[in-house]
């Protein structure tokens, strides 16, 4: 019985030896992701449960909304803008639940012990991380892609560019969401406190982000916390993306691009908010979790 | 006594010198906040062998075998798992082990077959060769026609006999058992160990297995008993019990007294009167019965031959160092 298996060199000193691991630990990556994705899709309940929160938040309360700005001198105009505006957090919103997921999944695991089968396994624990947390923002991307199919009802175009602007836009907050359940899991072990702390978190990162009503109109101390969170950059930019091919520009403060004192921070800068705090926050995570038993 | 040939001698045998062993522990210590969980333990385990790791709980077992899995680092000592240091060379360590666990690790919501993948794809295993060798290892364990399966929908015993094969997948050198029967029902139990026997014979993997079941022991080629942190006996079952001494045989006649007069003037014993009669210690006790009976005068009632057990062994290494672990009760109990 042959036991020694064609295996790149375990030091991997060598072009091959380190072509070789980075294979194998792209292979890791790519089955955490995959798992992430079967487990999403097979619970079809879950799927279709989690989707009617954000419903609910747009063509509910958005309409609820909308029709007290028209009632209280807005006209018809500003009930349409209100909806536009709206839009994008709720895209987020629709992100986020399975975006978090991701957490407790990580909890899960380790109460369930399949994380124990992924630990022992001859990789490098950050790769797991990452695999998980790519995975995550996928599932949370697809989810929140159903919300979009539905962007002609509050008046945004059926644009191929644009829809693929927001996508990519949605997978960054989405990323930067999964990224921070991690953070929690990782420091939180178990499930019960783990929930809860999430829970509790998940509450102030939506309405401090300027989802609901515009940086602009906040008091100073709701503002200062709100350009703390870095869930604000990213609606904001789906928001400027989504106004950039709407026929006609709202001039409400509703669509005051976020700004630091007077100044506008530019579109490329609040993806780059995004994007490095996912970056960081994934980093602090990884390290962490490379420590645990 | 103990002259008898194991069924599976252990393979080394059959290995080119200088094949390192499977397993090898030299003074192993492990610390946790002051506490010394295992205070220099060393364990040889011979490439093929099926070795039985005993021990009551708390005594060090599970620290152990998380060191061995590299899941913990030693706080001195070395260990080398097919050649391969835990400590400079996890990666080559993990590779080179198949891990079941007392509690599941599968994925419930996934197949029989997907698990299986996954850890294909965690081991980096050739994926040319993959559906094959995922085949053949359903197989060994009688879940061919469960392959698409969900293992939520899986017993108990499945679900163990699944993750073995899944243990397996990537040809490890050693396959770890961790209490793998415990809390199945003793028909399930029978059947995983005949599913292990397989694996034995079809994979000549070493295995190292912990369990509570003495019966389990007893197929073992080599056994090591833990307690207190400390390996206080080794050896084949036959080996460990050969130390405890001889048979025991007890008698219960209508003379005690003269009885034991006989024993020691006609068969040259040293029999203890107890309340239920007389007690001797002889080699090979049940051949002697028949001797005893004929050449005892007085009338004989009764006569119980016992083998040490591993049970005894056991109860004998362990019980030790539970008393030597508590030094003076007696004078405080006397107050």
């Amino acid at each position: 019985m042959t036991r020694v298996l064609e295996r790149p060199a375990a030091g991997g000193r060598t072009v091959e030896g380190v072509l070789g691991r980075a294979a194998a630990e792209l292979r890791v990556g790519r089955m955490v992701w995959r798992r992430e994705m079967i487990h999403f899709f097979r619970d079809r309940t879950r799927m279709a449960v989690s989707l009617l929160q954000p419903m609910l938040f747009l063509y509910v309360l958005g309409i609820g909304l909308a029709r007290l700005f028209a009632g209280s001198g807005g006209g018809t105009r500003a009930a349409g803008d209100y909806l536009l505006f709206l839009f994008p957090g709720v895209l987020v919103m629709a992100a986020q639940a399975p975006a978090i997921s991701v957490g407790s999944s990580i909890v899960w695991d380790r109460q369930s012990g399949f994380l124990r089968e992924m630990l022992v396994a001859p990789v490098a624990r950050s790769t797991l991380l990452l695999g998980k947390c790519l995975g995550g923002a996928a599932v949370a991307t697809c989810q929140g892609a159903v919300v979009l199919a539905s962007a002609g009802l509050v008046g945004v175009p059926y644009r191929l560019d644009l829809f693929a602007a927001l996508l990519a836009e949605l997978a960054l907050a989405a990323l930067a969401m999964t990224v921070l359940g991690a953070v929690v899991a990782v420091t939180i072990r178990r499930l019960q406190t783990f929930n809860t702390v999430l829970t509790v978190l998940m509450g102030p990162l939506l309405f401090l982000s300027g989802m609901m009503f515009p940086v602009g109109s906040m008091p100073g101390w709701m503002a200062g916390l709100t350009l703390a969170n870095p869930i604000t950059y990213a609606v904001d930019a789906m928001r400027h993306t989504v106004l950039a091919y709407h026929a006609q520009r709202p001039s409400t403060m509703l669509f005051d691009p976020v700004a630091w004192g007077s100044w506008h921070v530019p579109l490329g800068l609040e993806l780059a908010i995004v994007g490095g705090f996912s970056a960081v926050a994934l980093a602090a995570a990884s390290r962490r979790f490379s420590r645990t038993g | 006594m103990f002259t008898v040939r194991r069924q599976h001698a252990p393979a080394s045998s059959a290995e080119p010198p200088g094949t390192p062993p499977a397993i090898l522990a030299t003074g192993v210590r492990k610390t946790y906040d002051g506490m010394e969980a295992v205070r220099g333990l060393d364990l040889t385990v011979a490439q093929g062998e099926m070795f039985g790791f005993l021990g009551p709980n708390g005594a060090g077992k599970t620290t152990t075998i998380a060191m061995l899995c590299t899941l913990a680092v030693p706080t001195a000592g070395r260990i080398e798992i097919a050649g391969h240091d835990t400590r400079t060379a996890p990666r080559a360590v993990r590779r080179n082990l198949g891990l079941v666990f007392q509690e599941t690790t599968l994925d419930v919501e996934l197949t029989a077959a997907e698990n299986l993948r996954f850890h294909a794809d965690l081991y980096s295993l050739p994926t040319g060769t993959l559906p094959p060798r995922i085949d053949a290892m359903l197989d060994l364990v009688g879940l061919s026609d469960r392959r698409d399966g969900l293992v939520r929908t899986f017993s108990g015993g499945m679900q163990r006999r699944l993750e073995i094969a899944r243990g397996l997948l990537h040809r490890p050198r050693v396959l770890f058992l961790d209490e793998p029967t415990t809390g199945l029902d003793p028909q399930t139990r029978a059947q995983v160990w005949t599913y292990l026997r397989e694996v034995r014979a079809r994979e000549a993997t070493t295995v190292f297995l912990t369990t509570h079941y003495l019966d389990e022991a007893e197929q073992c080629d080599r056994i090591a008993i833990i307690d207190a942190g400390r390996i206080v006996a080794q050896g084949t079952p036959a080996e460990l019990k050969s130390v405890l001494g001889a048979d025991r045989i007890e008698l219960s006649t209508g003379d005690d007294t003269a009885a034991a007069a006989l024993l020691r003037e006609r068969f040259g014993l040293d029999p203890t009167v107890g309340e239920r009669g007389l007690c001797v210690q002889a080699e090979d006790g049940a051949r002697l019965v028949p001797a005893l009976c004929a050449g005892l005068d007085v009338p004989v009632y009764e006569v119980t031959v016992t083998r040490p057990t591993l049970d005894d062994v056991f109860l004998h290494h362990t019980g030790r160092g539970i008393r030597e672990s508590t030094p003076v009760p007696t004078a405080a109990e006397g107050l």
